[in-house]
């Protein structure tokens, strides 16, 4: 009851702000555990952000600097950089991984759309890069090669 | 946890550049034990935030989809060189850990 009560009170703000359309993710500085715990890219997309991975918006504003094959899973350095205005969340996710969902940052003025971290891959897959600018998500995607593992 | 925390924050014109490494084993909760076969329970950092001058630079969330012995580096503006910044983390056991660092001009 209580989450259908916040979408209603989302909606109604949103509306009397006049937003227009609203993304019903959670804040982007709380943790969203849902997103988390997701075992797949699009359920990971919608809980932290209210999208599916057909809503995002593929573009080279957001650059995402990994290595093509990574020879040890467990570590995987990548660094995500975007020239986009007002980014206010960047989120890394893995998508072969058994939770894709790597880690999402906030973003605040301030503070440039620039994150790196190292990250873990269970096996060769897309790596994506996911931007937030407001009501716009968007994507970039790099194929990782992983020669072991580093998940189990 | 202590000392489990090394920043290295730097400024070159207006832009701090933070580095920071936290010493955790990251542990997904998916790995087994190689002598008992007994699963080896999660323990990951959940969040990562970054203060400076009591201002939030940075809130990092957290899955175990982070390699062991995280490494983050992110900028920001609006500092300057010896102004204080902190770093702190918190897993899944509630465990956290802090440190203040200072800003240093880049060489």
């Amino acid at each position: 009851m209580n989450g259908t009560r916040r979408r209603w009170l989302q909606g109604a703000l949103a509306l009397a702000g006049g937003f227009g359309p609203q993304l019903w993710g959670a804040p982007v500085s709380r943790r969203s555990n849902a997103a988390f715990a997701a075992s797949e890219v699009d359920v990971a997309l919608r809980e932290l952000l209210g999208v599916t991975r057909a809503d995002l918006i593929r573009t080279d504003k957001l650059r995402l600097n990994v290595p093509a094959v990574a020879e040890n899973g467990a570590i995987v350095p990548l660094t995500a950089t975007a020239d986009l205005d007002r980014v206010e969340l960047i989120a890394i996710l893995a998508a072969d991984n058994p939770h894709p969902l790597t880690s999402s940052y906030a973003i605040p003025a301030g503070t440039l759309p620039y994150v790196s971290t190292r990250i873990k891959m269970r096996a060769t897959a897309d790596v994506l890069a996911v931007a937030k600018c407001g009501n716009r998500i968007y994507y970039t995607a790099r194929r990782v090669e992983v020669s072991v593992g580093g998940c189990s | 946890m202590t000392d489990s925390i090394k920043i290295l924050a730097e400024i070159k014109g207006e832009v701090v550049t933070f580095k920071s490494l936290i010493r955790h084993p990251m542990e997904t909760g998916q790995r087994r034990d190689e002598q008992t076969g007994e699963l080896i329970p999660a323990h990951f950092i959940r969040e990562v935030t970054v203060e400076h001058r009591g201002h939030v630079v940075m809130t990092a969330l957290w899955g175990t989809g982070i390699s062991a012995n995280p490494y983050l580096s992110f900028k920001f503006r609006g500092a300057k060189a010896g102004d204080p910044v902190r770093l702190s983390w918190v897993d899944n056991r509630g465990t956290s850990d802090t440190l203040l660092a200072e800003i240093i001009t880049a060489d």
